[in-house]
């Protein structure tokens, strides 16, 4: 049997899919730059007649994009740091530390992770509310700061410490949170990122949270901008696409910069 | 740990809670009105006919949709997994991108490729001699969309799951199968999705956690209609809650999609266990 004609299905089939996954992302690009008008005809263009940046500069000078660019970029940095922290500590306090009921809490965690966000956000912004934080970055980042499937991800990987190093350092004198900078982070490492990246673009592509709880467009994160824009300006197609490209630019980059760490964390998070 | 245990439990319970009393805008501004009123609140969304619409909406996109998704999944990562498939990684990046993408964003891209005369989707079709369909504006074809919308959006995630399960499946069961004659679809039915189970059984639990959340697609789409069309549970606890803020109401709204994803689950669980019995 012949491996050619076979090698030949196979790479067309795969070309075609990579279009179709791809055809709406370049349409969108190409739209983007199109002189305003131009979407709206047919038969519908797929290239530009000439290349504008137009639609960029009128987010930029008559929408305040930029406001928006550093809200999402802020609170997505940030969110990420203090998760890092907070749930790299957490897993591996649940992997190597020995507490009292320290099993069955692990289990009431992963339990839960059937439980749909949606539910805990009434009480949530009914709780930003008391505290005074509706229509602050700190109640927009509340969510996002402690995650079940980031304890998760780092207790799976802290598991395979090995206990002699630890002793080893304790033997050395260094106290716990010494053995954890020297000894467990480096360990971690690449699950800490895996968790950064996912963080990351988790938060910056989150939707429903900073709709609720950001009610001032001075402190719109981009989607909720782009939504908004896109309500408002829905004969607009081109700057519409700009600020679609414009919001999806950033985690495209971190994707592509950090893939490696990205799918490793689709995968550990899948072996249950 | 505290954290989550404020941001997290607390707010299940709170939301329990709050299910069972008539909070509304009075109540945001003066605690005192608040009265507990028991299971009022889910007697009068059954009797709601907004809330059966939504009820079936979220189904219909769950039941329809994930299956479709995790179809899709399934056959790019068998097509990308093939021995004689070039440049695997390459094409493993480009169908993981709609992924990556925001949602908003790719709703947005998707009302317009959409768009009945504008849009690359009715160009197609009428290249094929199909007239125009109406997608977002026609009750019956709104979810429809938003289904294929998602396909597109999602199947690069399964994908890569279902990749990694197709990696563990050791080579020698293949050889044994295909010197016992065993053809391709022999081979597919009877070594990989057995094997493939337990990743199948995982991915759909995600997948339909997931679908049953449907929110930012009809909210940037659709608004929730035609005619209700696409009102999905979550958009309509964002509107009782949010908009009208009956936050009681919306409270058991949120409520009955925790149901359906704990009973959804626990079916799934049933299946897998009396599968490895």
């Amino acid at each position: 049997m012949s491996t050619r004609p076979q090698r030949i299905v196979l790479a067309a089939a795969l070309g075609v899919v990579a279009l179709l996954a791809l055809a709406p992302l370049l349409w969108m690009v190409s739209l983007s730059v199109m002189p305003g008008g131009e979407a709206n005809r047919y038969p519908p263009r797929l290239l530009p007649s000439a290349v504008t940046l137009e639609h960029y500069r009128t987010l930029f000078s008559r929408l305040d994009m930029a406001r928006y660019v550093l809200n999402s970029a802020f609170l997505a940095t940030t969110v990420t740091l203090i998760s890092v922290v907070i749930n790299g500590a957490a897993g591996y306090a649940f992997a190597k530390f020995h507490f009292k009921g320290r099993d069955s809490l692990y289990r009431l965690l992963v339990g839960s992770l059937v439980i749909p966000g949606q539910v805990t956000m009434l009480p949530l912004f009914l709780m930003m509310k008391q505290l005074g934080l509706v229509n602050t970055y700190v109640g927009a980042m509340v969510p996002w700061l402690a995650s079940i499937f980031g304890i998760f991800l780092v207790r799976q990987y802290a598991l395979s410490i090995p206990d002699d190093l630890l002793d080893a350092a304790r033997m050395d004198g260094a106290g716990e949170w010494q053995i954890f900078r020297r000894v467990v982070i480096p360990v971690i490492r690449p699950i800490l990122l895996t968790l950064a990246v996912f963080t990351f673009m988790g938060a910056w592509n989150d939707f429903l949270w900073p709709l609720i709880v950001l009610s001032n467009d001075a402190r719109y994160t981009l989607p909720v901008a782009l939504a908004n824009l896109s309500l408002e300006h829905v004969q607009d197609t081109e700057l519409m696409m700009a600020g679609a490209v414009l919001t999806i630019l950033p985690v495209m980059v971190v994707f592509i910069a950090m893939q490696r760490y990205y799918m490793s964390g689709i995968t550990a998070g899948s072996v249950k | 740990m505290l954290l989550i245990g404020v941001f997290f439990f607390l707010p299940v319970i709170g939301a329990l809670l709050l299910s069972f009393t008539d909070f509304d805008l009075y109540a945001l501004a003066d605690r005192s009105v608040l009265r507990f009123i028991g299971i009022d609140n889910y007697v009068s969304l059954f009797r709601n006919p907004d809330f059966g619409r939504a009820l079936r909406n979220t189904f219909y996109y769950g039941l329809v949709g994930g299956p479709l998704s995790i179809a899709a999944s399934l056959g790019a990562a068998l097509l990308v997994n093939a021995k004689l498939s070039p440049l695997k990684g390459f094409f493993r990046s480009i169908y993981f991108a709609p992924y990556v993408t925001t949602l908003v964003a790719a709703a947005v891209i998707w009302r317009y490729l959409l768009h009945t005369r504008y849009g690359l989707v009715n160009y197609g079709l009428g290249a094929l001699g199909i007239n125009p369909v109406d997608w977002l504006g026609d009750a019956r074809w709104a979810l429809p969309a938003i289904i294929l919308m998602s396909i597109w959006k999602n199947f690069g995630y399964n994908m890569v799951i279902f990749v990694a399960g197709l990696q563990s499946i050791p080579e020698d069961l293949y050889e044994a199968a295909e010197l016992d004659g065993a053809g391709r679809w022999h081979r597919f039915r009877h070594v990989t999705l057995p094997m493939l189970a337990p990743t199948l059984g995982f991915v759909t639990i995600i997948t339909l956690i997931g679908y049953f959340q449907l929110f930012a697609e009809p909210y940037v789409m659709t608004q929730g209609g035609p005619l209700r069309s696409t009102t999905s549970l979550v958009l309509l606890m964002y509107e009782e809650g949010f908009r009208w803020w009956r936050m009681g109401m919306a409270a058991a709204v949120a409520f009955v999609l925790f149901g359906i994803v704990l009973v959804g689950t626990a079916i799934q669980l049933w299946f897998r266990r009396k599968e490895e019995a």
